[in-house]
């Protein structure tokens, strides 16, 4: 199915973040709006209105404002919640609480949360991600040409979810499905979406009666026990909270390893420090995290408001591009260089404010794991020549193929 | 020297508890709150200032004797 749209001819006054251009060269993107300087913020016609402020300054000021901007819709598509075949939930919840809820409805929905996902209970998974990881390149067998997205980064986030959600392992191939779905196909007909999303509910709808069958000890049956304010989630709140955690715990992560080892593989000197010095993983990543921040956000103006000079209108969306604002000079040193040993780094790959990611510990712990097994088992490897790495399409961004040849590898400790 | 984390701006971000945890810990939520009544154990300021200058929410005071 193709865009709505048709492709970009005019950035600077018409851009698309769901044109397969944006992704590949985003930073010039980026450079050509910020020195355009026609408003501080980017503005096009396409999904009826959508706004793009590009420094940390002003993607922090609309992550903070609450009162201007709902979260009502995080993905940006062409049909605006209210014209919506279905209607999600209204605000204050939205859709998938609680990253389309609003206060003071979202603090409650998030505190429910909020435990499941702090440090001490992420840490003890670190073994099994490890395990999935050495599992991952076991499967690869000797095979000289190995596609770290497609062999390696896609599997990891999936089979740590689906042991989370308590969902089969071996739908891991649905869950990819669902995550085009919601977050590639939105420039996508209402219409031609629709379809796909009725057999997306289904499912989850099929999972949540067995859970109902076979209550076990996983977060679904977590949340359909849950209660806020002594009643419990709606079937509605139940389904919206998995769908949340099914699409932004996958997607999210699956980038983030990848774009992580598309680095490394172009880049010889910082493999070497890192073999060397696995050490130094942690902090790596989160300049991995800095630089190639997967998540761009998206809020609502909820009624007409001049931001800066910009006469944004009720119900427009605006992007929150996180990996913009991590690139502001005014904020980082050497903004647009990669520099992995990086020690002040405030970085909001995250997000900013209530919202901050939910899965975040979750998240750098994959990562940092699978780089770790990666360079472990693959101390040297490099792009494969004559291949294209092919990046996503939309809101997150990260290698979706990303051929890569192996030269050096070590067995399994 | 003292540390203290402005607890209406933390929202779990964990840098401070990753880079520091001799100076921070995190609640049930993951929210961070400062050890000690915030006192930094003498030698332990570098760790300190790390800590606050990696705050994405610029949640952390740091207050000089």
């Amino acid at each position: 199915m193709a865009s709505i749209y048709g492709p970009v001819t005019d950035w600077q006054n018409d851009f698309d973040h769901t044109d397969p251009e944006y992704n590949e060269r985003i930073h010039e993107i980026w450079d050509d709006l910020l020195n355009s300087k026609k408003c501080p913020v980017a503005h096009t016609e396409r999904f009826g209105g959508t706004w793009l402020p590009l420094t940390h300054e002003y993607v922090r000021e609309i992550a903070y404002d609450t009162d201007h901007f709902t979260s009502r819709s995080v993905v940006v598509s062409t049909v605006k919640p209210d014209d919506a075949p279905i209607p999600p939930m209204p605000a204050p919840i939205g859709a998938a609480p609680p990253i389309t809820s609003d206060p003071p409805f979202h603090q409650e929905a998030r505190r429910l949360l909020l435990p499941a996902f702090a440090p001490k209970m992420i840490e003890p998974w670190e073994k099994e991600v490890e395990i999935i990881c050495h599992d991952l390149i076991d499967a690869m067998g000797d095979r000289e040409f190995v596609d770290a997205a497609v062999d390696f980064a896609q599997h990891i986030p999936v089979q740590v979810i689906a042991r989370m959600l308590g969902f089969p392992l071996e739908d891991a191939d649905k869950f990819r499905g669902f995550v085009h779905l919601v977050l590639e196909s939105v420039n996508e007909s209402p219409e031609a979406r629709q379809a796909a999303f009725e057999v997306f509910n289904e499912y989850l709808d099929r999972q949540i009666q067995d859970h109902k069958d076979n209550p076990r000890d996983d977060l679904t049956t977590f949340l359909m026990n849950a209660e806020i304010m002594g009643n419990k989630l709606s079937d509605e709140h139940v389904r919206g909270t998995i769908v949340l955690i099914l699409i932004a715990g996958i997607d999210t992560t699956w980038s983030g390893i990848g774009s992580s080892l598309w680095h490394l593989a172009g880049h010889p000197v910082d493999r070497g420090r890192l073999v060397d010095n696995p050490d130094l993983i942690p902090t790596a990543t989160e300049e991995f995290l800095r630089a190639y921040a997967p998540v761009t956000m998206a809020r609502m103006v909820k009624d007409d408001h001049d931001f800066h000079g910009c006469p944004m209108s009720k119900d427009d969306w605006v992007l929150l591009p996180f990996p913009a604002a991590n690139r502001d000079p005014e904020v980082f040193d050497d903004a647009d260089k990669v520099i992995i040993d990086r020690e002040e780094n405030r970085h909001a790959a995250f997000g900013l404010g209530i919202h901050r990611c939910l899965g975040s510990n979750l998240a750098r712990l994959e990562m940092n794991v699978a780089t770790r097994v990666f360079l472990q088992r693959f101390p040297d490897f490099e792009l494969a020549q004559g291949e294209q790495t092919k990046w996503s399409v939309g809101q997150v961004r990260g290698p979706r193929k990303m051929p890569v040849r192996v030269l050096a590898r070590s067995p399994r400790p | 020297m003292r540390v203290h984390v402005i607890s209406e701006k933390c929202q779990g971000h964990n840098r401070c508890y990753s880079l520091a945890p001799e100076l921070f810990d995190v609640d049930d939520l993951g929210n961070a709150f400062e050890l000690h009544d915030g006192v930094v154990p003498a030698g332990l300021e570098d760790k300190a200032r790390l800590a606050q200058k990696n705050c994405p929410e610029f949640a952390i005071e740091i207050t000089e004797d």
